[in-house]
């Protein structure tokens, strides 16, 4: 079964680039509202590729012991892809309420 | 495969230490708040794969829990931000 | 007459949906768990019904089958919308102009309101800020998604096909 390891190991790495790609736009971006647009984005996808990749992993060796737990993953990655941008949509509508002023171009850092 | 799953466990226990400085430094309340809805994200990835290194089933159960309690805090976090009280 | 049909089908639309769950999540399939997992599902059922299923939902198949395929489009564009931010927060220039826009809708129910809202916050480079009666606020990261929501209007074209609110 080496190829179905090859696959595993492609989405693992791409889901782990992509959260590197989210926190490091967490440190470099400049202002609140910006970073909620990097880390908002990119922490969804990445973990639902590595559990998309922990899925069929299970799936191609662990199938006849624990028949129930791929259906679990999924209902994991259903609820993230539901529940992430609800939480980074209610921070941003407080920070909003409360009044944050977004960044222009030109301004300095906060 | 247990080496790769350890690798990847280390370089996501990695992207918490480099978040932890957002939620030191960030000048006011909101950037902390952001930067902790993140690593409660990753905890949940993070427990799924101590799972696969352990070869252990209960931790899938207890990272579903935990994706929604992290939900949830949260949102509570967020509206009592926003109005001063959760409920009205 | 309508009013008591709409809170029947409610209650057996969840407990059905609550019983399939607890049948998923557990594994074991013996009289104690299952007549457990009836009586649970039961008193959720009762308490809760009309979170999940409002009035008497028409046409509920022939919407989930397009919410079905619009989810295929949705993936897809989630996949560029994370190359677009990568692109922008890797380059050594970092070419950002954020912006506020706001703009109007056809959609009035509450399903159609959040997948519009959630497919806005998911694709390239914009962010629902506030929703009220139809009016989007939405947070813009360059000058180019700004124009794909305000100019082209697709997203809000599949979405309104979707539900079927022109």
């Amino acid at each position: 079964m080496v190829l179905i390891d090859v696959i595993v190991i492609l989405f693992l790495a791409a889901g782990i680039f992509f959260m590197f790609t989210g926190v490091i736009g967490l440190l470099r971006l400049p202002d609140f509202y910006t970073r909620l647009h990097a880390t908002g984005k990119c922490d969804t996808l990445g973990e639902v590729l590595i559990i998309a990749g922990l899925l069929l992993y299970h799936a191609s060796h662990y199938y006849h012991e624990a028949p129930l737990v791929p259906v679990k993953l999924l209902f994991l990655i259903a609820f993230i892809f539901l529940a992430n941008p609800t939480a980074t949509h209610a921070i941003m509508k407080a920070a909003y309420m409360t009044g944050v002023k977004p960044w222009k171009l030109g301004e300095e850092r906060r | 495969m247990i080496e790769v799953f350890l690798a990847i466990a280390l370089l996501i226990a990695l992207t918490i230490l480099l978040s932890l400085y957002r939620a030191a430094l960030g000048p006011g309340v909101f950037n902390r708040v952001a930067a902790i809805n993140v690593i409660g994200t990753k905890t949940i990835v993070l427990l799924v794969i101590i799972g696969y290194i352990f070869e252990r089933p209960l931790f899938f159960d207890i990272s579903l829990l935990y994706a929604i309690l992290n939900f949830i805090g949260t949102l509570a976090f967020a509206k009592y931000l926003e109005r001063g009280e959760v409920w009205s | 007459m309508n009013a008591k049909s709409g809170k029947g089908f409610g209650i057996l639309v969840t407990f059905c949906a609550m019983f399939l769950f607890w049948l998923l999540l557990s594994g074991i399939f013996d009289a104690l768990h299952i007549g457990a997992g009836i009586i649970c599902s039961a008193i959720i059922a009762l308490i809760s019904h009309d979170l999940l299923v409002k009035g008497k939902a028409e046409k509920m198949l022939s919407k989930s089958f397009r919410f079905f395929i619009y989810i295929w489009w949705e993936l897809w564009q989630i996949v560029l919308a994370n190359f677009d931010v990568a692109y922008r927060v890797l380059h050594p220039k970092m070419p950002i102009d954020p912006c506020i826009i706001e703009f109007d809708t056809s959609l009035r129910s509450d399903l159609a309101l959040v997948t519009l809202a959630n497919s806005i916050t998911l694709t390239p480079g914009t962010i629902t800020i506030d929703i009220k009666d139809g009016k989007f606020w939405v947070h813009a990261i360059a000058k180019k998604p700004a124009d794909a929501l305000l100019v082209d209007k697709t997203m809000q074209k599949k979405v309104a096909d979707v539900f079927m609110e022109w």
